[in-house]
């Protein structure tokens, strides 16, 4: 029952914004910190080894051998939570700002997040598609309505029907291994997948590679990417950076891996690309001085490193990849965050036209500072534990990957270091009006080092719920 | 005992979250008691602990708690105290503690003063978890940490655009080394499963790398000791580094974290024994920073330049000694080198406070007159780095340079060279600035006092220290001919590859008596040119000389950079930014887009364009479309 309400808490208070819009923001705020208890009630039962609340099956839809399924296991119950968690910070972004038809703004919000938990509740893989595919609406909605940028109809457009194009390889590859399966109940898709013949298996993957690589995304399939970050209004953007993606990485690493694992075993091709990816963005990224373009192009560099390790397919690389797409989303909440707070007060968010905030702003540059140490991977924060993790099976792999990969560790310091000496450091710039950190800006970003400090100094917070649902569920 | 182990680190960090809590209300007064009293404590229980394994001499790991536990990777937060890191924590609490008092004084006047504590503080603790780590993992936690401190520190007055640079320059290029560190990890653990220490050398893991992999390894491990002790040729982060306050060039530029590299090899010196060729490698790169860092120190003019390059070519004679095997050497001179560097670096801060912040030792000199003290300890400091007995500098300088005469006659002949040039720099630095005429403004002249007590009496410990230090190793054949041991050795060796060479009094004595009369000819030779006949130094604009330009402009490493790093990545990211991200890629996505556009066009009428009804249409036929497929 738990599922089911994870899945509908959201979508439910959305629903109710409509009736009484007057009190959307408290409905919001009401329906996310909800839904981030039942999530942490979820995690502390699988913890508890408790499943049987956490498995919910609707029955088959005939004709369609597909299933209302849904399941919190080892794999799922990091992204739920990372969904449902943060689902109060972006819903505080998105009522921080006055803007006009708010309910409706916040609505889709609440919308798109049960959409996304959805994706990761998913026990079956026709459900799994039809909510990835079904965040894609109201995100569109969102970018359309609220951004501010000139071209935002074009932008989204090109985002929607990109992105929507891409997962019809996915759909052919799930067609494809159903005709060998009982259902599309994820379990029988494993069963039917990994009995395929090994040239089966090499283009069902690839299907699957691309979808996710046009949403993770992975070069050459990010062009839509950087400039829909940037116009998306900020609440959207940290829906994009911070959860959507991770259907992706979540769908490689729970559905794809096992299901066509002779597919996944020769996906070398696939490695180099993400590979590529990491260095093509750095280097990018050293050439931004939009504070979100930059942001932009980092993630793509670390999201490229979660699918590489995924696809390393080490034995460190399952964990570091859940511990890595949770600490991403945080991390990418917290930039935002940043850039936002900057370009709410300035006007933009070009960081060279910056600089001496540090002097009048000191609490507001130590938790920069911390955050993006933490985006740097600096031990003792949650990114390091995750790359180290997903490097080192990747280095099992290839160690030349690892290499080439971890350069990142180079480049993140350049073009992170860069963007705050721009912003914080130098001399006190008298004609710069910047108003100090208000008290919840303060708590949002304390909570945020927080985490990540949590998560970096003691992992096994995480890690150990996964330990315990993989005793209890397998994968 | 031990098991205090934990409280070591732990009042470090203690110091730092009250300064992040309270530090805003927090007096210079009590942040002096609270910051300095931390690194007592623990200097304290680092003396417990070192007098317990000075008796045991029992290797002891203290788990703190479990940390990273996925897959087969196994790491947990967990202190491996034996000699070798128990003697790294007692100068680093002790040096540091030292550090902290004298920070007292020279900061005094700062309005950041209690931040300067709290990164101190900080500083400390890192430095500590990364000699205590029991794996390569949690040395690594240090690691970075002592780095992000680094960047933090030099960057302290970070109004001036200058030294955020200089803290930039030092992070990346330490990250480059990083990097070198973190493949060795990924190299080993995949090899042996393990990345603990005592699994890796006492239960023999590394048994099982085959003779290339060990090199691999080895010199990957050996690329991060490059990045964090300046090791060419990624050495020119350092004397950038001179930016910070003068404390942090004394304990971390100087006497602690740029001789972690030192340890790195050190704490995994079985590897390195293993590897003929990376043990040449690590000889070899030592060699030419020696040399390198003693020649650009002898044009140097900025006070704190000089010492920075002395510290460069001093962590190179450190390498030398470890590619020669000579192990326990290396942390022989580490230990040295941190009080008379300390000192030496203290006493400039001295110098350059007196002063009023000048640092150009071309309009100093005459200081012995208004600042005894600072010259006084000063003098004992550059005696001591000048190799004369019985100066602490003496005993593990000779060392090193007695086991290249065994091991290889032109690197002995190199590293004799270059503590020539040590000798020379030393004292030309030393008589520029103390004696001879005042050459400063007369504002400077009137200004000039000797420091406070807070900062003479570290500078007095300290030149003890750099007095007595080196009777902690005295040489084999002459100590073994008097019955005097070599203390350091005897407690280091287990952990620490000792290796004693077959050297004998005679030759020993001849060698000390050799290289103190080439170090007392450059002391007449630098008198005679800077005192007796008073040459003035030239400026900067006025040197003709090619070599001496070369030198002066540090053999030109960081325009070389700039111009094959630095400028290539930014031309790459702009090209990929500019035409190959939007022209290239995007261009192809659109045209496809804008072809599929045609094709569509013919279907158009079917739907009205409205998104959502393409959503629900293309969801609808899809599962009419699913239905009709699974019916049959």
């Amino acid at each position: 029952m738990l599922t089911l309400a994870l899945l509908f808490i959201p979508a439910f208070f959305g629903l109710m914004m409509f009736l009484s819009s007057d009190l959307s923001k408290k409905l919001a705020w009401v329906g996310s910190l909800i839904n981030a208890a039942v999530a942490i009630g979820a995690a502390v039962a699988v913890s508890y080894g408790k499943t049987e609340m956490l498995e919910f099956d609707g029955g088959n839809i005939a004709p369609l051998g597909a299933h209302f399924a849904l399941s919190i296991n080892a794999t799922s119950i990091l992204m739920v939570l990372l969904n449902a968690c943060l689902l109060p910070f972006i819903v505080h972004v998105a009522s921080k700002h006055e803007m006009r038809n708010e309910s409706a703004f916040l609505s889709l919000i609440l919308f798109m997040s049960s959409a996304m938990m959805g994706a990761f509740l998913a026990n079956d893989s026709f459900l799994f598609y039809i909510c990835y595919e079904a965040a894609l609406v109201p995100i569109y909605f969102i970018i359309l309505q609220w951004s501010t940028a000139e071209n935002k109809s074009k932008i989204v457009l090109k985002f929607f029907v990109y992105t929507l194009f891409a997962s019809l390889f996915m759909l052919f590859s799930l067609l494809y291994v159903r005709q060998f399966a009982d259902s599309f109940l994820i379990s029988d898709m494993i069963a039917a997948g990994s009995k395929l013949s090994q040239h089966e298996q090499v283009w069902v993957f690839a299907g699957f590679f691309i979808a996710f690589a046009v949403k993770i995304p992975i070069f050459p399939f990010h062009t839509w990417q950087p400039n829909t970050y940037k116009a998306a209004p900020t609440a959207g953007t940290m829906l994009l950076a911070a959860v959507m993606l991770k259907m992706a990485t979540y769908g490689l690493l729970r559905i794809t891996m096992p299901m066509v694992p002779a597919g996944a075993e020769n996906a070398d091709w696939a490695m180099w690309l993400c590979v590529i990816s990491i260095i093509y963005a750095s280097f990018v990224a050293l050439n931004q001085t939009s504070f979100k373009l930059l942001i932009a192009y980092s993630s793509i560099a670390h999201v490229g490193m979660i699918a590489l390790g995924i696809l390393a397919n080490g034995n460190t690389a399952y964990e570091g990849a859940l511990i890595e797409m949770v600490s991403h989303g945080a991390i990418a909440v917290g930039l935002f965050f940043i850039a936002d707070m900057i370009e709410s007060r300035v006007g933009h968010d070009h960081f060279n036209k910056l600089g001496g905030l540090r002097e009048k702003h000191p609490a507001f540059a130590f938790l920069f500072f911390v955050i993006v140490m933490a985006s740097v991977a600096l031990p003792l924060t949650s990114g390091f534990v995750g790359e180290f993790l997903l490097l080192q099976s990747v280095g099992s792999h290839n160690i030349v990957m690892a290499l080439l990969a971890g350069l990142t560790v180079v480049f993140g310091a350049v073009y992170m270091l860069r963007a705050f000496q721009s912003t914080m450091l130098g001399k006190h710039n008298a004609e710069l009006a910047f108003a100090d950190m208000t008290a919840s800006e303060k708590w949002v970003l304390t909570v945020l080092v927080i985490i990540t400090i949590a998560i970096g100094v003691y992992p096994g917070m995480l890690l150990d719920v996964v330990h315990k649902g993989l005793q209890l569920t397998g994968i | 005992m031990e098991k205090l182990i934990t409280l070591v680190p732990l009042f470090p960090l203690v110091g730092f979250l009250y300064q992040v809590f309270f530090g805003k209300n927090t007096s210079k007064q009590l942040t002096t008691i609270i910051g300095s009293g931390a690194i007592f404590a623990s200097f304290v229980v680092s003396l417990i602990v070192f007098n317990s394994q000075l008796h045991s001499h029992h290797a002891v790991t203290v788990k703190v708690f479990e940390w990273i536990h996925a897959g087969s990777l196994h790491i947990d937060f967990a202190f491996l105290v034996d000699s070798l890191s128990s003697t790294y924590l007692l100068f680093i609490t002790g040096v540091g503690f030292l550090i902290h008092i004298y920070s007292s004084g020279y900061m005094s006047h700062d309005e950041g003063f209690n931040r300067f504590f709290a990164y101190l503080n900080l500083f400390v603790f890192f430095m500590l978890i990364l000699v205590l780590g029991d794996s390569l993992v949690t040395l690594f936690v240090g690691w970075e940490g002592v780095g992000v401190c680094s960047f933090m520190l030099i960057g302290f007055w970070y109004k001036e655009h200058a030294n955020n640079e200089a803290a930039k320059k030092a992070f990346i290029m330490n990250r480059v080394g990083d990097l070198g560190l973190i493949v060795a990890m990924i190299l080993i653990f995949s090899n042996t499963g393990t990345l603990n220490y005592v699994e890796l050398f006492n239960h023999g893991k590394i048994a099982s790398l085959s003779p290339s992999m060990l090199t691999t390894i080895a010199i990957f491990l050996f690329i991060g000791a490059m990045g964090k002790s300046a090791q060419f040729p990624l050495h020119t982060w350092l004397p950038d580094a001179m930016a910070g306050p003068t404390p942090v060039s004394a304990l971390i530029h100087a006497a602690t974290m740029v001789t972690a590299g030192i340890y790195l090899v050190a704490r995994n010196g079985d590897l390195f024994e293993m590897s003929h060729t990376a043990s040449n490698l690590v000889m070899y790169v030592g060699l030419i920073t020696a040399l390198m860092g003693a020649t650009i120190a002898l044009t140097q003019n900025d006070i704190k330049k000089v010492l920075a390059y002395s510290t460069v070519s001093q962590l190179g004679f450190m390498f030398v000694a470890l590619g020669m095997g000579a192990h326990s050497i290396a942390v022989f001179h580490v230990i040295t080198h941190a009080f008379f560097k300390a000192l030496l670096f203290l006493g400039s801060g001295s110098v350059i406070h007196g002063m009023g912040g000048e640092q150009d030792i071309r309009r100093m000199g005459g200081l012995k007159k208004y600042m005894p003290t600072t010259q006084k300890t000063f003098l004992i400091g550059t005696l001591a780095i000048a190799g004369i007995f019985p100066f602490a500098g003496f005993f593990s300088k000779d060392q090193i340079l007695a086991h290249a005469m065994e091991h290889n006659m032109p690197v002995f002949i190199l590293l004799v060279i270059a503590s020539a040039c040590t000798a020379f720099y030393m004292f030309r630095m030393y008589y520029l600035t103390f004696h001879g005429e005042f050459r400063g403004t007369h504002a400077q002249e009137h200004h000039l006092h000797e420091s406070p007590a807070s900062m003479t009496i570290p500078l007095w410990v300290l030149a003890v220290l750099s007095i007595v230090g080196g009777f902690i190793g005295f040489p084999h054949a002459m100590g073994h001919a008097i019955h005097f041991p070599h203390a350091l050795d005897h407690f280091l060796e287990g952990p620490v590859l000792v290796a004693v060479g077959d050297m004998s009094v005679t030759v020993e004595i001849i060698l000390a008596l050799a290289t103190m009369g080439i170090a007392a000819v450059m002391i007449y030779v630098a008198h005679n040119i800077y005192i007796a006949k008073a040459t003035p130094v030239l400026e900067d604009n006025e040197i003709t000389s090619p070599i001496h330009k070369l030198l002066n402009k540090k053999y030109g490493f960081d325009e070389l950079y700039e111009a094959m790093f630095k400028k290539p990545a930014n031309a790459i990211g702009h090209a990929f930014a500019t035409v190959v991200e939007w022209k290239i890629i995007d261009g192809i996505v659109n045209a496809a887009g804008t072809a599929a556009e045609g094709v569509g066009a013919l279907a158009r009428r079917l739907h009205g364009g409205h998104i959502a009804g393409y959503l629900l249409t293309f969801i609808v036929g899809l599962i009419i479309l699913l239905g009709l497929i699974f019916k049959a």
